[in-house]
């Protein structure tokens, strides 16, 4: 499935990128979507991103809620008219027939307030499942997007599990040779379940957290907003551990994601900053 | 005349904006047409998820030829000023006209416009309308988007449709170009469809899988989901706000029935019916007895080769996952107690100044019994109000509430039932949060009164005591809506207590207690809020408020009622004439009492010792009779009759006010109205002999005082 994807959105133009090797929430974070979604060059990617949601975690116990799972994204800079198209048509490559199957684009905006970032688009259901959130981005770390892209976000596990029949996503057949979903990742969820909300040492993470934001401003500082903004995503993830753990009051949540949110939004500014000369002498209509 | 036809197309335009879309639409290109001096016959309006649709019957093929002039400089003016007029005109000076204007000649710009083509009106009518559309969230898209000037409408438009009678109306917005072409069914039908004519058009995209007009969409699936239901033997659960929602949806609705595992209906119906309509957009289905049934219709876009097996066969699937987690939910959380669940409070924060949940509830829990214990809440079960205050908030830590917030209290009831809480108990928990706003069922179960009552009062009094109030649109703990419930609990309930001694209980411990008389003022606000849906003026409500001693709410309704009715009638008008007649002799008159007033209300005199205040109206009467006798002059005719009836009205009134009789004491009142009217007639107040106005101004202030006492006239506009 994902090798179908990938040709296809090879074909269309996209760059085929690997994950990003990080801990991200989503798709979203990898620098191939966040920064270059700011900026006036055209950008057309396609990638994996294995995501972790700590909170999500159900010790392997729940059919389809996981702290770790896979997205397929595609992000298209400008956003090409016949986007619906091209996406329906990725549809029909992994086996989706549209006049068998009921698709529909039902409304649902995006907003990432530690993004500083919001689109408006749909989730794709596919017979009432949410198969793909397809959005138009409008703002990325506080900045309107110039131009807009498109992002189409396949959630892989929920697709598979479709396309085989299965209502387990532990049961899902890996290889087509006896090795399921589980094998791989069973034991992983149980385990990674019980660090995220028993185990992971809180004052570590909290140390964790300061140094984060501590060496985000030190890269900032250096110019390098790229590694500022890593350190950004780091900083995102030891907070969602921290909620996970259940050590952040109400009160301080916000707090914490207003923290998040200044590093990338300070890493995006940096980042536009750096390149804004560049972008402006080889488009000059466009204004930051 | 010819018709005009005119379609956007675009991405899917959210179901909830469509039917304010067709409205604004219809609204813009009205006005365009009106601002261009053209008349439209018969308009109508469709919209699909991916297009909207007007349709403008008999316009003309020109406007009318319109003269306009402007009036300018008289002749001889300065060759400036003439300039000037003839730039502002766009006119040369030898077009001017002179005209004889009150003997002066005097120029004249006169402008002749002439009739447009109607085609041109609409080719700038168009651009005009999709730049002025107010959609509530709108977006840019493609690669225009680079400047930030670039257009906007709510998802990508896509093609824009413009037939005037045979001609195509040639226009270009947000670099869409305008032509006679349409799409069809996003799957059923790919390539262009080519409209020639206005009537063609439905017709045309009918072959093409597409239903554009709405409201046809609405009642075929209306039809198509009752017949399936009726099919299966089954009785659909009528949804207005999911049929418009579903033809929101589709272009070619096709309602499809499903099923799921009976099993699931251990669950309670609730958490069934809002999966499947909030999550999947369902309509649901009872059995022939009335119970929900296992079966769900959803609404697909296709007419699918397989006559919808697979796309029924998805949809199952995902229900029965959507309730496979409600179900786990719901076994999970009754493994433990509600009491059990409620530990977990403590670690929920209300406010950080007011604690958390937890803290709440306890406070919740004593005011309850309170209020059972006062009688103020009857026929209510002390120990279980208070057990009901404490389980109350439990479910907000459940699974099941944490998945479907807004089922908060339904949960918590089932759970409570599930554990063999006494059905009081039980209730009270599933409708504590009753009356959620005006409008919603007031509860009138004695333990479930107690415990919303208590529940409001105390976030009502801590907000304010925290000094979280509402100000202008903010409103964010909700206080309105508190004191909304609160007032609907008292007035339903006709619970009888001062709104000081309910502040007062609910009052936290440690914070100000000055926040009563806001609260107090806060809450006589919401009544009259309340009250104005019921008709009542505000002004009655005021004009009893000032009266009413500590804010007995049910007596000062009855009593905002009885006053309300009085002024309307004939005689509570006329008596309202003679008090703010008086009120004004005494106001200009700056009349305070005359000199030796002690002496008659003094110590001296052994009945002004007594001090009850329904005494003393009576007293009052008693002495002015008394006094009657001490007047130096021989009294008017009318005078006298004023007096008299002061004498018997008064007693009656305090009576009638004591016995909450509103209506007796305003019959009271209206026994003054011939006499004052009388007075005033034929007694001059402010008579020569001193001792006369004297008398008399006493005489206006008796009767203002008597008519104070059942309600402050003064406030009442008119």
């Amino acid at each position: 499935m994902i090798l179908a994807l990938h040709n296809y959105w090879s074909e269309q133009g996209c760059v085929i990128l690997q994950p990003y090797d990080m801990r991200v929430g989503a798709g979203t974070f990898h620098t191939a979507t966040t920064l270059r979604a700011l900026g006036p060059e055209p950008w057309n990617a396609a990638f994996v991103q294995p995501c972790r949601r700590p909170t999500d975690g159900r010790y392997g116990e729940n059919p389809n809620r996981l702290q770790h799972y896979y997205q397929y994204q595609v992000i298209l800079k400008p956003s090409p008219p016949d986007l619906q198209d091209l996406y329906l048509k990725s549809l029909e490559v992994i086996g989706i027939d549209p006049l068998k199957h009921d698709i529909r684009f039902v409304e649902d905006d995006w907003e990432s307030p530690t993004l500083g970032a919001w689109g408006l688009g749909w989730e794709v259901w596919c017979d009432g499942m949410e198969v793909t959130q397809f959005t138009y981005f409008q703002q990325m770390g506080g900045y309107d997007c110039k131009p807009v892209a498109g992002e189409l976000t396949y959630g892989l596990e929920r697709l598979a599990m479709y396309i085989q029949n299965v209502d387990n996503v532990y049961d899902l057949d890996f290889n087509g040779r006896g090795v399921s979903y589980g094998d791989v990742f069973l034991e992983n969820e149980k385990q990674m379940s019980k660090w995220n909300f028993e185990v992971a040492n809180t004052d570590a993470l909290f140390d964790l957290f300061g140094k984060a934001e501590a060496e985000c401003q030190n890269a900032l500082q250096a110019n390098v907003p790229i590694a500022a903004y890593e350190q950004a995503i780091e900083a995102s993830h030891i907070f969602n551990l921290l909620q996970a753990r259940g050590v952040i009051s109400v009160q301080e949540r916000a707090s914490y994601m207003g923290r998040v949110r200044d590093l990338a939004r300070g890493s995006c500014e940096a980042y536009m900053a750096k390149e804004k000369d560049r972008w402006i002498s080889a488009y000059p209509e466009w204004q930051a | 005349m010819s018709d005009f036809l005119l379609e956007l197309r675009c991405e899917e335009i959210p179901a909830r904006m469509q039917k304010g879309a067709r409205a604004d639409l219809e609204k813009l290109f009205r006005s365009e047409l009106s601002a261009a001096g053209v008349t439209p016959g018969e308009i109508v309006v469709w919209s699909t998820p991916r297009r909207l649709a007007l349709i403008a019957r008999d316009l003309p093929e020109q406007t009318e030829a319109v003269s306009e002039e402007a009036k300018g400089p008289p002749e001889g003016a300065p060759d400036q000023a003439i300039d000037g007029f003839c730039r502002k005109n766009g006119v040369t000076r030898d077009q001017l006209e002179l005209r004889d204007v009150k003997g002066r000649a005097t120029y004249f710009a006169v402008k002749n416009i002439p009739g447009r083509a109607v085609k041109d009106v609409l080719a700038e009518a168009i651009p005009a309308v999709i730049r002025a559309f107010p959609w509530p969230k709108s977006m840019r898209w493609g690669a225009a988007s680079l400047s930030s000037e670039s257009g906007r409408w709510v998802r990508p438009l896509s093609g824009i449709l413009a037939l005037f009678g045979d001609d195509l109306v040639e226009c270009e917005v947000h670099g869409v170009t305008s032509g006679l072409v349409t799409a069809g069914h996003r799957f059923h039908h790919s390539g262009d469809i080519t409209i020639g004519h206005v009537d063609n058009y439905q017709e045309k995209l009918r072959a093409c899988h597409v239903i554009v007009d709405h409201a046809e969409r609405e009642a075929l699936i209306r039809d198509k989901a009752q017949s399936a239901a009726r099919n299966a033997g089954l009785v659909l659960v009528e949804d207005e706000g999911l049929v418009v929602e579903n033809a929101g949806l589709t272009e070619w609705p096709v309602p499809l029935l499903g099923r799921f595992d009976e099993a699931f209906l251990e669950v309670p119906p609730e958490v069934i019916q809002l999966s499947a309509r909030t999550n999947q957009k369902y309509f649901i289905c009872n059995d022939a007895s009335g119970n929900l049934a296992n079966a769900f219709i959803c609404t697909a876009n296709i007419e699918a080769a397989d006559g919808g097996a697979a796309i029924v066969a998805g949809n199952e699937k995902v229900l029965a996952a959507r309730l496979a987690d409600a179900r786990f939910f719901w076994d999970v959380d009754r493994k433990k107690s509600l009491a059990e669940h409620a530990e977990g409070l403590k670690r929920i924060t209300f406010h950080e100044k007011l604690g958390t949940v937890a803290d709440k509830v306890e406070r919740v829990a004593k005011l309850a019994r309170w209020l059972v214990e006062q009688d103020i809440v009857k026929g209510a079960d002390a120990q279980q109000a208070e057990q009901a205050a404490r389980l109350s908030k439990a479910d907000l830590v459940t699974e099941m509430v944490g998945e479907f917030p807004e089922l908060q209290g339904l949960i918590g009831g089932y759970y409570a039932a599930a554990e063999g809480l006494p059905e009081a108990v039980s209730d009270a928990i599933r409708d504590h949060y009753k009356p959620v706003g005006q409008g919603d069922d007031v509860p009138s179960a004695p333990v479930t009164i107690a415990v919303s009552l208590a529940d409001k009062l105390d976030t009502l009094v801590g907000f304010f005591q925290i000094d979280e109030k509402p100000t202008g649109s903010k409103d964010p703990f909700a206080l309105r809506r508190a004191a909304i419930g609160i007032l609907s609990l008292i007035l339903e309930n006709d619970l009888r207590a001062f709104m000081f001694d309910l502040i007062t209980a609910a009052a936290h411990p440690g914070k100000t207690s000055e926040a009563g008389r806001e609260i107090a003022s806060f809450l006589i606000e919401r009544l009259k809020v309340q009250q104005r849906d019921a008709n009542i003026r505000h002004d009655m409500v005021d004009a009893v408020v000032a009266v009413e001693q500590g804010g007995d709410n049910v007596r000062m309704v009855k009593r905002i009622a009885a006053l309300q009715a009085f002024i309307g009638s004939e005689d509570g008008a006329n008596l309202l004439a003679g008090y703010k007649r008086a009120a004004n002799i005494l106001k200009k008159e700056d009349w305070h009492g005359e000199e030796g007033e002690i002496s008659r209300t003094g110590e001296e005199d052994p009945l002004a010792m007594v001090d009850d205040p329904d005494l003393a109206p009576v007293i009052r009467a008693k002495m002015d009779e008394r006094h009657l006798e001490d007047l130096s002059y021989e009294p008017d005719d009318a005078e006298k009759a004023l007096m008299e009836a002061l004498s018997k009205a008064e007693p009656r009134a305090a009576a009638a006010v004591a016995a909450e009789d509103f209506e007796g004491a305003m019959a009271a009142l209206a026994s003054l109205r011939a006499p004052i009217d009388d007075f005033f007639e034929n007694v001059t107040v402010n008579a020569d002999d001193p001792a006369k106005r004297a008398a008399r101004l006493s005489l206006l202030d008796r009767f203002r005082a008597a008519v104070h006492n059942v309600a402050d006239f003064s406030k009442i506009d008119g």
